[in-house]
Parts: structure tokens; sequence; C-alpha cells
């Protein structure tokens, strides 16, 4: 089963392309990162992925099925919105009730739990309390109804070092206990890097870069080496990025073949600099593989 | 039980910090055969990383025949690594000796390490082809 399906996805808001050409097919059990420049697309796609937004162009599935197509689809994803969702006058036990209600698979015992060792007091308002503290109520919200599939929009972006962590030991414990996938954006690369095995670049409304984690730094190499003319690189490589001193050429790389020349000096690819590499890359520069080519297996 | 803990900036992909970190254990003898390793859910609510890293790591150690899973109970050790602690105080006495060398021959703290590290690159390529 996939959890997210797409075939040239594309949402013009009047004039604007906020999204084109989206081809994605990301099997289950994953947690995805989707990174990207501010205005580059990611609320749009998480936004098209929950059925807030409808498609202008191409189609969608979410666990196999168009998103909020109706009361058992909506109740197989769990959606936590930017700036953590909740109402300011109601107090932590009524955002409980309002769960327990409008949700047919709530896990109450969980959702106690979860406030206990949060330690949230159950007659605070939510407009009270700290930003990590409204963060891991969504987050409680979110994960009580048990979700297949948790969709959350930069939940971690304003919260501190300590706050991220508990989110997203909360998160892990969840998606560990119940087999459930993830989509996250998020701009926190260090954060992506610990929980996320599987990737997706979005830049200029475009898909740049998506695949596993694994796969991507397997098949990403910087080389160094002596300068040398572009146009004796072997066929199959994908030059990412290319910087040259006088003596010395610098190269990012994608390729599927070791590389044997024993001129260049071959390091390993950090996640955070590959997805910079992706993210910087003008439009009009080669893309990134193909968003299909990457997941089919 | 053991703890696991991750450095984020060592450059170790982190399933490889915690078959380490296992090996480390089943050498010093904190742990032993039949102990149960720690559940990937208290793992990842501990470190706050991606459950499939905990699981590829326990595939890694069970492959290695340290350990076997139950399943719906959890992971448990099956082997040790503890008998080869004779041989140590022989070997390091040898590296003391080939550091002290080292030194003599004017190389610095950071020049042994990069020989070091070569060369043990070079002899564990060697036997894997």
């Amino acid at each position: 089963m996939t959890i997210l399906e797409t075939r040239a996805l594309g949402k013009r808001y009047r004039h604007r392309w906020a999204l084109t050409g989206c081809t994605l097919s990301i099997p289950a059990g994953h947690v995805v990162g989707l990174v990207g420049p501010n205005g580059a697309g990611k609320t749009t796609l998480l936004n098209l992925a929950t059925g807030l937004l409808a498609p202008t162009a191409g189609t969608i599935e979410v666990l196999g099925e168009p998103p909020a197509s109706g009361p058992a689809q909506l109740a197989r994803v769990g959606f936590v919105a930017q700036d953590p969702p909740t109402y300011a006058g109601l107090s932590v036990a009524d955002h409980l009730r309002l769960g327990a209600h409008l949700n047919p698979t709530w896990d109450a015992a969980l959702a106690r739990d979860r406030i206990d060792r949060i330690g949230l007091d159950l007659v605070q308002r939510a407009g009270k309390l700290s930003g990590g503290q409204r963060a891991q109520l969504a987050l409680t919200l979110a994960i009580c109804k048990q979700p297949e599939l948790l969709i959350l929009d930069e939940p971690i972006a304003s919260l501190d070092p300590l706050a991220r962590r508990e989110f997203l030991q909360g998160l892990m414990e969840f998606t560990a206990s119940h087999q459930a996938s993830v989509i996250m954006s998020s701009h926190l690369m260090a954060d992506l890097e610990r929980v996320c095995d599987y990737l997706i670049v979005l830049v200029g409304s475009q898909v740049r870069m998506a695949g596993e984690v694994e796969d991507l730094l397997g098949t990403h190499r910087l080389l160094t080496g002596p300068r040398r003319d572009p146009c004796t690189y072997p066929a199959d490589w994908h030059v990412l990025t290319a910087s040259h001193t006088d003596r010395q050429t610098t190269l990012l790389v994608r390729t599927d073949s070791d590389i044997h020349d024993p001129a260049w000096a071959v390091d390993e690819v950090g996640l955070e600099d590959l997805v910079l590499a992706y993210m910087s890359q003008s439009s009009k520069a080669e893309p990134g593989p193909a968003p299909r080519e990457e997941v089919q297996r | 039980m053991i703890e696991f803990h991750l450095d984020a900036r060592s450059g170790v992909a982190p399933y490889l910090q915690i078959i380490q970190q296992v090996r480390r254990a089943l050498r010093l003898g904190t742990l032993t055969v039949g102990d149960q390793l720690p559940t990937v859910k208290d793992v990842v609510a501990a470190l706050a990383i991606n459950p499939n890293t905990v699981l590829k790591a326990y595939r890694e150690l069970e492959y290695e025949g340290l350990a076997a899973a139950k399943p719906g109970v959890g992971t448990f050790v099956t082997a040790t690594l503890n008998d080869g602690s004779l041989a140590y105080g022989p070997l390091r006495r040898d590296l003391e000796r080939w550091l002290a060398k080292a030194r003599q021959a004017g190389l610095d703290d950071e020049s042994i390490e990069a020989l070091y590290r070569d060369t043990f690159r070079s002899a564990s390529k060697e036997k894997a082809i």
C-alpha cells in the first residue's frame, strides 16, 4: 500500500501555480520529511493530501483513496496544521472531549496517559499553554484518533530545542507502537535527519528529489580531484554542483556505480548538504532524479 | 537492560551507533546471553529516532548471531563477545610500543591517527576482497 500516490499533481491559485507536475509514490511505513524553501509549495502539497484543497491538475490518492473522500478515509488520516491548532478558550479537558466526540476510533486511555506524561493540567485553557505544550496537545489529539498516516505541517518550527525533542519522542513512539506512517514538513534538517527515512525536496513548486534517505546517501558522492574538463566525466554521473579553482575541481555527483578513478578523493555527503545542493540548484539546471524512477522498484 | 545514546555529529550512521553500543556492552559484560535489548518503542521514545533505524540495527545484530528476536516479546542477546579479552593485554602492549616508535619517528597525534585510520581502512578493504 502507498501512503501518498500522486500523478502530475498541480494546484493553481489564480495565476500562480503553487505546485506542478508532482508525481510521487511513497510506500507505507515511512517517516517522510518534506523540505524546501518558503513558498516552494510544501503546505499546498500537505493541504492537497488532507483534502483541504482540491487539485487543479493530476490525481492524488492517500492510503489508496482520494483524500477526504468520506468519514472512513478521514478517520485514517491525522493532521496537525501549522501554528498548532488548538482553541484558546477551551481547556485541555475540553480538547480531549472534542477529540473523543469527533473521532470514532479515539483512544481515551492513550489520551489520558499522554496528557499525564506531558504534565498538562486538564483545567488549563489552551490559550495559557506554552508553545511546546500547545504543540503536544495538538499532537495528542492527532494521534489518539489512531490514524494510519499522520500529516504534520512544520510542527516544531516555533519550539525550543527541549520541546522539539519531546515532541519528536512522542511522535516516534506513536509510529513505533501503531506502525503508523508520517509526512512532515520542516526546515530543521538535524531533526529530520534523526526521524525521517524518506525525503521529498520541493523547490519552486516542483519536486526536485524524492527517495529513501539510505538510497539518497548511497548514490551521492562528493569528489575532489585535479581540475578536469567536464566532458571527461562518466556518462552516468549527474553533476549537482561543481566548483573549480585553477588546480582543483570539487563535484557533488549522483551516480549508481562505484567511483574507481584514483584521481578523485571520494567522500560521503551528509543529508543537509545534499538537500542544500538540490535546493540551490536553479530551475534551469539539470533536474534531479525523476521522482518516479527513484521510488519505483 | 542498557540505554542507547546518539551522537548526531559523529558522522557514524545512527543504526551503526546502536550496533557499536551493543557490541561494546557485550565486550564489557554489561550485556550477556539471555538479556533483553530495549524494545524498539522504548528506544525511539528516548532518542526521537526513526523506528526503522532500530529495527535495522537489531536485524544486523541478528545476522551477526549476537541477538535473536522473539516475536511479540522482544530481542534477546544470544552470544557474548567477552572471551576475546585475554588477547587484549598483549595487543595493547604491541600498540603502545608502536606508538612510541611513531613518536620517535617524529609523527604528531594527528599524523598517527591518520596513519592508523588509513592502514585500518585499506586492511579492511583487502579483507573484504
